[in-house]
């Protein structure tokens, strides 16, 4: 078996299972944002309403919060909502809670891996689609809808199809230009926006073993823009340095035998990558980025939970120093974590003397939310991961995918710009 | 949820690939905490022009009005996991919504609200896209009847279960989950 079928196996108490098996999962960890969350809460009450009694949830200790959209409140609504997840925490005796204004907050897959909430070997789902990020952790993390998280919440399990797997396997080393950002949107651009539909994407190979921890998650956050029921990589030594500097030390990893069975297996080579960026309206419609320099640009935003990491905010700042930007350019770190991180070592001057607005962490405009959202005819170079149709905002706004780097120069340039051609 | 029985109905063909769910319903309307009400929102940017309907989108012709079955292109219902996807285009009205592929959380999402979405061939969905006429589903035959031409398809039959029965699929599970496992091997295809 590999990775994925070996911790659905245990999480079922099964001793094998095969693609396409149905088996009911305990789960080790749920989350819920303050969009899902009162989603949930609204199943909740249809359930009441048909005269279920709803009085507990099946183990606090493993449900977490996160406020993350629309956080800080973006209007009389929002504000309700975070009102409600914390009378919702309150009632049923959920600690992890991380509150806007609070401490640590931030967005939900960013806190899974900065606090460490998903440890290597578990099930970890989430009311969100790129819930899929935290696999990079070496854990099994799916997305599901409201009713599916509140059954979660009621008995702690949940239903799978064992899904097949698309074994990516990486090679060589990212040249100094080139981001995980820029492979995964590669990938996409190969197998399109449903190329992995109700599929595993596991990465490994050497590529892999260079990669850091949090190029791994922009990886597996990626996942679901190629449909992926989940995205994986196997535990190693740079995972469990990660964990030990967050004070993990103690979990059991899963690892796929050696003669585990994949769908299919690709190769990358990351020693010819080139900087990628995804056109609108679809992270599939790529495009090299040097092929794109006339692209005139009116804002960059570095954010979201897939591009502003700390290394993602290093690489903006390895661009920024001694620079400024040309068009509008927004930052925001993805937890409070990192961003006292970028305070600490100095980021956050190099961007504020290049002229940007560092703003807190919040899912913000990458969900066209609210923080700086796009006009119509506007036109944004951003680090997140969608760019359909007015996804950060007006319906006939343009948003192109690009990596820290490449978001970076262009904010200096004013066009989409690969970070080689930077004078 | 209300059993699921024979639908017969005109078709509201929305000929777009890769509609992610934030054009279902955008994100404006998620703060809202009730569950019914947001057919009102469904596909609002493309329906609504400063709160006008806009001429030019296939749900503002009168000819669909009233329909219960959507046509869709490649990967419906991508993008973000909201269900307010789904609860919208229940309280629209739509019941069954064919297409060549759907994203996989909104797949799960229809069932958990009694809607019933089929997958079909290119080939399929090309002539039920070029019909006038009504077309009838029978989830109990798994089949699409056009122009008296019965078309076969394919669900999972303890989804298919769940919706001729009108189940509620938490209370279901949460009594049955050994049959349900048994059940699928034994179906398995």
């Amino acid at each position: 078996m590999n990775i994925t079928e070996k911790i659905l196996a245990r999480a079922s108490g099964k001793t094998q299972v095969s693609p396409g098996d149905v088996v009911f999962v305990n789960v080790d960890k749920v989350m819920v944002h303050d969009v899902s969350g009162p989603g949930v809460l609204a199943v909740f009450e249809k359930l009441r309403k048909k005269g279920m009694v709803i009085d507990k949830v099946w183990d606090p200790e493993r449900v977490w919060v996160a406020e993350d959209h629309f956080v800080p409140a973006a209007d009389k609504i929002s504000a309700q909502n975070i009102v409600l997840l914390t009378n919702f925490t309150k009632q049923f005796g959920i600690k992890r809670h991380f509150k806007y204004g609070m401490g640590q907050y931030g967005i939900c897959h960013t806190l899974s891996h900065e606090e460490a909430m998903v440890l290597p070997g578990e099930v970890y789902v989430g009311g969100d689609s790129h819930t899929n990020t935290t696999g990079a952790l070496g854990a099994f993390a799916a997305g599901l809808g409201h009713t599916d998280v509140a059954y979660v919440l009621l008995n702690g399990k949940i239903w799978f199809k064992v899904p097949e797997t698309l074994f990516f396997k990486i090679n060589g080393k990212l040249p100094d230009h080139v981001m995980a950002k820029d492979l995964i949107l590669k990938i996409i651009g190969d197998i399109g926006t449903d190329g992995a539909a109700y599929k595993t994407m596991q990465f490994g190979g050497p590529g892999i073993s260079e990669m850091s921890v949090e190029s791994r998650l922009t990886l597996t956050n990626m996942t679901t823009e190629a449909g992926a029921k989940s995205g994986i990589v196997e535990p190693d030594l740079k995972l469990r340095e990660y964990l030990a500097a967050r004070g993990v030390t103690k979990y059991d990893e899963v690892h796929g035998d050696a003669d585990a069975q994949y769908e299919k297996i690709y190769e990358y080579e990351c020693s010819e990558m080139e900087p990628i960026v995804a056109k609108p309206f679809s992270p599939e419609n790529t495009a090299v980025a040097r092929d794109l320099s006339s692209v005139e640009l009116d804002k960059a935003y570095i954010g979201s939970c897939t591009g502003a990491k700390l290394e993602d905010l290093q690489a903006v700042a390895k661009i920024l120093k001694g620079r400024t930007v040309k068009i509008r350019t927004e930052i925001l770190p993805a937890a409070m974590s990192i961003f006292r991180k970028a305070m600490d070592t100095g980021l956050l001057k190099i961007f504020m003397d290049a002229g940007v607005v560092v703003g807190p962490p919040t899912c913000g405009a990458c969900c066209g939310a609210h923080m700086g959202v796009l006009a119509k005819d506007e036109i944004c170079i951003s680090t997140t991961n969608r760019n359909f149709p007015g996804r950060m905002g007006h319906v006939e706004s343009q948003t192109y995918l690009a990596s820290p780097l490449v978001a970076a120069a262009s904010a200096v340039t004013g066009k989409i710009t690969d970070p080689r051609d930077l004078k | 949820m209300q059993p699921f029985h024979k639908i017969k109905s005109i078709a509201t063909p929305l000929d777009k690939v890769n509609v992610d769910t934030d054009q279902i319903v955008p994100k404006q309307f998620l703060k809202l905490i009730q569950r019914t009400g947001f057919g009102q929102y469904l596909f609002y940017d493309w329906r609504f022009e400063k709160g006008t309907p806009r001429k030019d989108f296939v749900l503002n012709d009168p000819a669909y009005k009233n329909s219960k079955i959507l046509l869709a292109r490649d990967n419906f219902g991508c993008g973000s996991s909201r269900e307010h996807a789904v609860w919208a285009l229940d309280d629209y009205g739509f019941k069954v919504i064919i297409s060549t592929s759907f994203a996989d959380i909104f797949y799960n999402n229809c069932f958990k609200n009694g809607i019933l979405p089929i997958q079909v061939s290119d080939e399929t969905l090309q002539k039920l896209f070029s019909t006038k006429s009504e077309i009838e589903v029978d989830l109990e035959g798994q089949s699409i009847i056009v122009d008296n031409v019965p078309i076969l398809f394919h669900i999972e039959p303890y989804r298919k279960k769940i919706l001729l029965e009108g189940l509620d699929d938490i209370a279901v599970t949460l009594l049955h989950e050994d049959k349900i496992v048994i059940y699928e091997r034994s179906h398995k295809i």
